[in-house]
């Protein structure tokens, strides 16, 4: 286990990894990858119970990245956890690696499901999670989604099925960074209010500081302690979290640094 | 051929037997399990039946999730919806990471009838057999239909299975074999070869016993495999009988007669007829009207033979076909 600190330099490393890894690739979403990175952190680093040596340990708890497109987040988490070296991370959406532009299962060790095309992966995990039911087994499925993923029907489809299901050991996490590839969400489609969304649909909901890790921490331990309902956990964050100039920004969504970008942003993330 | 047996009724029980036999398998419907016939999976096993309500999109994703926890998902709902309703899902959940989800769709095809044609899967098996890993199965009768899951339950990776609402002849006794990816010869033929499948199969034979009447003789092939296809049998009826002929209750592209068609065409160029629907969507109606209308009759089948036959070229000494 991490000491706080420890947890916020792991978080800036993954960072770190992100802008380089995009740079490199020079394609990627680096919005939504540094939005999420605090979530990811804490689930890797605090949260999950996994074995990195052993991918496919069948209790382990089960991550599901819905927005793939944070795939660099997680392809960070994974490797700075150890599913494969640190040195693969650089070989991002290129010919031939492991590394793929979206969440792959049939590449990555350490992935669940194979992500990109929105809204998949509630249902996904509700998957999970009645199989955990009925195999008497003790893990938690989480499921981490963008909130402009909640535009997308199948999400609603699984909200009501979740809580329809009495998944208490189903977690799932909105990256609420408010920006989706167009533009404002309250702009383009409208979500909010989310948290009542969710509550109407059944959902214990608790809504967080999406970069405050120490509040991440306390947010999965409180959704653990819920039972009989499958439990929402709206962090709000800031889409391009800890690069001054990609902050709030909608054309960071799927735009990569240039080189000087990218070499400022190390600096910032220094 | 008087006898009728119903697919759907038997793929309701073999499900109970395999969950007797299996505690991992499990089945999911989307509100229709009266009309696929999952009921009776429900009944014996409640806690392993997950009913979706009309939400297809998330009963596949679902289904991936419990098949990549060790779970055989079956995954049932009326063809029109399980193939393109969630085409997005079923390809990136499940034919991608190639999850042990197998579909069983029912309701197929125009026989569905009065419904109209919002609820006539006609396209199903080009949208099924275009992703890749899939194995995808028209099945001819209900013992055939019961073997086939039964197939399907023992192998690992996504499968489509497609049964019609309607009752078929009984073709095959309780000795039968299904073989996966194995054409099933029915009867031998000299003068061009029958392909068929589903419901088309039974309307292929009576066609073969009329032809032989007029000293034509023509093999029928049930193909309750569509993919992958058993493209050995395809070449080899091709060369034996120099001329095919295909029927599907499917739009003419991309189904069993674009399929067999590519195989033909690269490795044993014969003359060939694809019997199937128009490019068009179809109507309300009785399902023998509507076959009528579409061409999917023996009487067809007879005429479309007969003129291919007709057709084909000569024989020209030792040296072969003259074209």
């Amino acid at each position: 286990m991490l000491l706080m600190n420890e947890m916020q330099d792991k978080a800036k490393l993954i960072r770190r990894h992100i802008i380089k890894m995009i740079a490199e690739a020079n394609s990627g979403h680096p919005g939504g990858s540094l939005s999420a990175t605090d979530i990811i952190t804490v689930l890797y680093f605090h949260v999950l119970h996994h074995d990195p040596k052993n991918p496919l340990w069948p209790d382990r708890d089960r991550f599901v990245l819905s927005k793939g497109h944070a795939a660099p987040a997680l392809y960070a988490a994974l490797a700075e956890s150890g599913y494969f070296p640190i040195e693969e991370l650089m070989t991002l959406r290129k010919t031939n690696s492991r590394m793929q532009g979206h969440c792959d299962v049939m590449t990555t060790p350490g992935i669940e499901t194979s992500s990109g095309p929105l809204g998949q992966g509630l249902s996904f995990g509700i998957g999970c999670a009645l199989a955990a039911r009925l195999d008497g087994k003790k893990y938690y499925t989480y499921v981490l989604l963008g909130d402009g993923e909640c535009d997308e029907g199948q999400v609603w489809e699984a909200a009501m099925a979740a809580a329809h299901f009495k998944l208490d050991n189903l977690i799932a996490i909105i990256d609420r960074n408010g920006i989706q590839l167009d533009g404002w969400t309250k702009d383009i489609m409208n979500s909010e209010p989310l948290d009542e969304k969710w509550r109407a649909f059944g959902w214990h909901v608790i809504v967080v500081d999406g970069h405050d890790i120490y509040k991440l921490e306390i947010a999965f331990d409180e959704a653990k302690m819920i039972k009989g309902k499958p439990v929402m956990i709206i962090a709000n964050t800031v889409k391009g979290k800890g690069v001054s100039f990609m902050e709030n920004k909608a054309e960071f969504h799927g735009k990569p640094p240039t080189k000087d970008q990218a070499e400022k942003a190390l600096k910032e993330l220094e | 051929m008087c006898a009728e047996s119903s697919m759907r009724e038997a793929y309701g029980k073999t499900l109970v037997e395999l969950g007797r036999e299996n505690k991992d398998i499990v089945v999911l419907d989307a509100d229709l399990s009266q009309s696929t016939q999952t009921f009776m999976f429900a009944k014996e096993y409640p806690n392993r039946f997950f009913d979706c309500g009309i939400a297809e999109q998330n009963m596949m994703g679902i289904a991936a999730g419990l098949a990549a926890s060790g779970k055989t998902a079956f995954a049932s709902t009326f063809a029109v919806f399980a193939s393109s309703r969630c085409f997005d899902q079923v390809r990136w959940s499940i034919a991608q990471p190639h999850r042990n989800v197998k579909i069983v769709a029912t309701h197929a095809g125009i026989t569905v009838g009065e419904d109209g044609a919002s609820h006539q899967a006609i396209e199903d098996l080009s949208l099924m057999c275009a992703l890749p890993g899939f194995t995808v199965i028209c099945p001819a009768d209900a013992i055939e239909t019961a073997q086939a899951v039964r197939a399907a339950a023992a192998d690992v990776g996504p499968y489509y299975i497609r049964l019609p609402r309607l009752k078929s002849a009984v073709l095959y006794g309780d000795d039968y074999q299904f073989v996966k990816d194995k054409a099933m010869m029915m009867r031998e033929g000299k003068d061009a070869t029958i392909i068929a499948i589903g419901l088309m199969v039974e309307r292929a034979l009576q066609a073969a016993d009329e032809l032989a009447k007029e000293d034509i003789n023509v093999g029928v092939m049930n193909m309750h495999t569509v993919k992958p296809l058993d493209s050995k049998a395809v070449i080899k009826a091709a060369r034996e009988t120099g001329a095919i002929v295909t029927v599907e209750e499917h739009v003419r592209q991309g189904g069993l007669g674009s399929r067999v068609a590519q195989i033909v065409a690269e490795y044993a160029p014969v003359p060939m007829s694809i019997i199937a629907i128009a490019d068009c969507y179809c109507s309300s109606g009785k399902p023998e009207e509507l076959l009528e209308l579409q061409g999917l009759t023996a009487a067809n089948i007879i005429e479309k033979t007969r003129k291919l036959v007709q057709k084909k070229p000569k024989p020209r000494g030792a040296s072969g076909w003259v074209f």
